[in-house]
């Protein structure tokens, strides 16, 4: 699924740079919500079930820009194991960006816990009530945070260890604006 | 040859501790937010593992108000509350509950007369699935003023230092207005007896958006008769139980819903000091409980009574108990539902 282009599009451009405060937010806002006992905690999880839906709705959308736009290839010489390291690292990040609220959602459903967004907004629950369902649910949401937390680590200083050391141009294909002396 | 994935010539060390350092600044920040970094704050962690007994938590079970049996019914509104606020649970109407009468011990086996405090948790579920949940307790104000105290006090009891509570009491001396009526306050031996006290304050938000500070309480119908607990003791250690089965059965309980109006500087944000007594109240609906279900295959089982679960018409205030209190139970909910083969349900058990 590669592309001749040298960079990503624009919209895709713009929903990764948006997506990456998005995540990074919503990975703070979790360790810490479930850390505290002030009232900042409701603050952070009013946040947190909002942001998360945004969040998959965003990832959906970039998934489907991903398909219709591909993605440019990544350089020739790039050793096998770091292309295969880039290729798993995009799959996982997709996975996780989808699967994770939807593992949150089902995880308020099957505890009988309203899922509010703001306001009156409600969505409706996805699971059965289930303690079992539940705890399974609890479990991958929290461990998979710790993983995601630490696939965006590799990922970025995958990026910069391209754009600092190799300076092979993988960087600016995602790059959020080009200095004019860069080729497109 | 294998490729190397670095430039031909000397490594580039500078750059990759540029590289390094970004990666550690935000690894760093993040174990900064999650508390790894700050031993002293206090976590909801901290607070549940106050709750425990000195053999450790009862698993599966609530890690305190252990002890519990549910109930379902209905609130039946009568629109007086709707002056204060928005949420449709307060049109008139009949709106389902699910409920559960419980004691505030961290042994779900505990003796009933060894227990003090009871509590009341509703859940209540208008039309527009907007629901009210809360936990209330029969003591007419809180042990302590903040969270931090409650920590403080949860340690202080649990400390085999002779001068613990001493010393926590010096501090806290409104500890005392509790113990006050902890000591002097008539027993009964019915939970249909008890009236139920939301103590945290919250605020109403009526159609214009105003903001009321109250407070509520669920006055029971059935008159209280008081009884010591020695006599409570010798009608066995599960009596309230087998009361309130019985005493439902038998008839439907109720209890009025009384919403008391905070005036301006009334203490909002420390659920260890009553309002004056002269302050307005509305009756605003009558809980009618009528059934009761052993809590093991019940449907209040696998409800969390967060306080925090509020419609829209309902907020928190400045007391600081709410959100601590979420925080804690979302703790015990997660703990006790994935140890729910230490309270296994009975084989025909439904569930909700």
């Amino acid at each position: 699924m590669t592309t001749g282009r040298k960079r990503f599009a624009a919209p895709q451009r713009l929903l990764h740079w948006l997506m990456a405060i998005c995540i990074l937010s919503m990975l703070f806002i979790g360790v810490g919500m479930v850390s505290t006992v002030t009232p900042k905690y409701l603050t952070l999880v009013q946040i947190h079930k909002p942001l998360g839906i945004a969040i998959l709705v965003l990832a959906l959308i970039r998934l489907a820009l991903r398909i219709y736009y591909g993605s440019p290839s990544l350089p020739a010489d790039l050793p096998e194991p770091m292309k295969l390291a880039a290729y798993l690292s995009q799959y996982i990040l997709y996975a996780l960006m989808i699967g994770m609220p939807l593992i949150g959602w089902g995880m308020l459903s099957a505890a009988s816990y309203p899922v509010v967004l703001f306001g009156g907004v409600h969505l409706p629950s996805i699971l059965p009530v289930s303690d079992s369902l539940h705890t399974l649910l609890w479990h991958a949401h929290y461990y998979l945070a710790f993983a995601f937390f630490a696939v965006i680590l590799l990922h970025a200083a995958a990026i910069l260890f391209h754009k600092l050391i190799r300076r092979d141009g993988v960087f600016e294909t995602m790059a959020p604006v080009l200095r004019h002396d860069q080729p497109e | 040859m294998a490729q190397s994935p670095f430039p031909p010539g000397p490594l580039p060390v500078a750059r990759l501790a540029i590289i390094a350092a970004v990666v550690g600044v935000v690894a760093v920040a993040f174990a900064y937010t999650a508390g790894w970094l700050s031993p002293h704050r206090l976590t909801p962690a901290k607070i549940v593992a106050g709750l425990a007994p000195p053999g450790g938590p009862a698993l599966g079970h609530r890690r305190n108000h252990a002890k519990g049996i549910c109930f379902t019914g209905t609130f039946e509104a009568n629109g007086n509350g709707s002056a204060l606020s928005k949420a449709q649970v307060f049109v008139p109407g009949q709106y389902p509950v699910v409920g559960r009468f419980n004691l505030a011990t961290a042994d779900p086996n505990a003796a009933d007369a060894m227990v003090r405090v009871r509590g009341l948790g509703i859940r209540i579920t208008p039309p527009d699935g907007q629901e009210w949940r809360s936990a209330m307790i029969d003591a007419p104000i809180f042990p302590v003023s903040t969270p931090q105290d409650f920590y403080e006090l949860l340690t202080a009891s649990a400390s085999k230092e002779p001068d613990a509570m001493k010393n926590f009491i010096a501090a806290h001396p409104g500890f005392l207005t509790f113990v006050g009526w902890a000591k002097s306050a008539p027993w009964t031996a019915s939970y249909a007896e008890e009236r139920y006290n939301s103590l945290n304050s919250f605020l109403f938000i009526d159609g214009s958006g105003a903001r009321h500070p109250i407070r509520w309480s669920l006055l029971p119908a059935a008159q209280p008769v008081p009884i010591t607990p020695d006599e409570l003791a010798k009608r066995g250690p599960d009596f309230l139980e087998q009361e309130i089965t019985q005493r439902v059965a038998a008839a439907p309980q109720r209890w009025t819903l009384v919403i008391t109006v905070a005036n301006p500087g009334d203490p909002t944000a420390d659920p260890n000091q009553a309002w004056p007594a002269d302050r307005r109240t509305v009756e605003v609906g009558t809980l009618t409980v009528q059934q009761i279900e052993p809590e093991r295959d019940g449907p209040c089982r696998d409800i969390n009574y967060d306080p925090t679960v509020l419609p829209a018409g309902i907020t928190t205030s400045d007391d600081p108990f709410p959100a601590a209190r979420s925080a804690a139970y979302s703790r015990s909910y997660n703990s006790r539902t994935a140890e729910a083969s230490y309270y296994p349900r009975t084989a025909t058990g439904g569930k909700q």
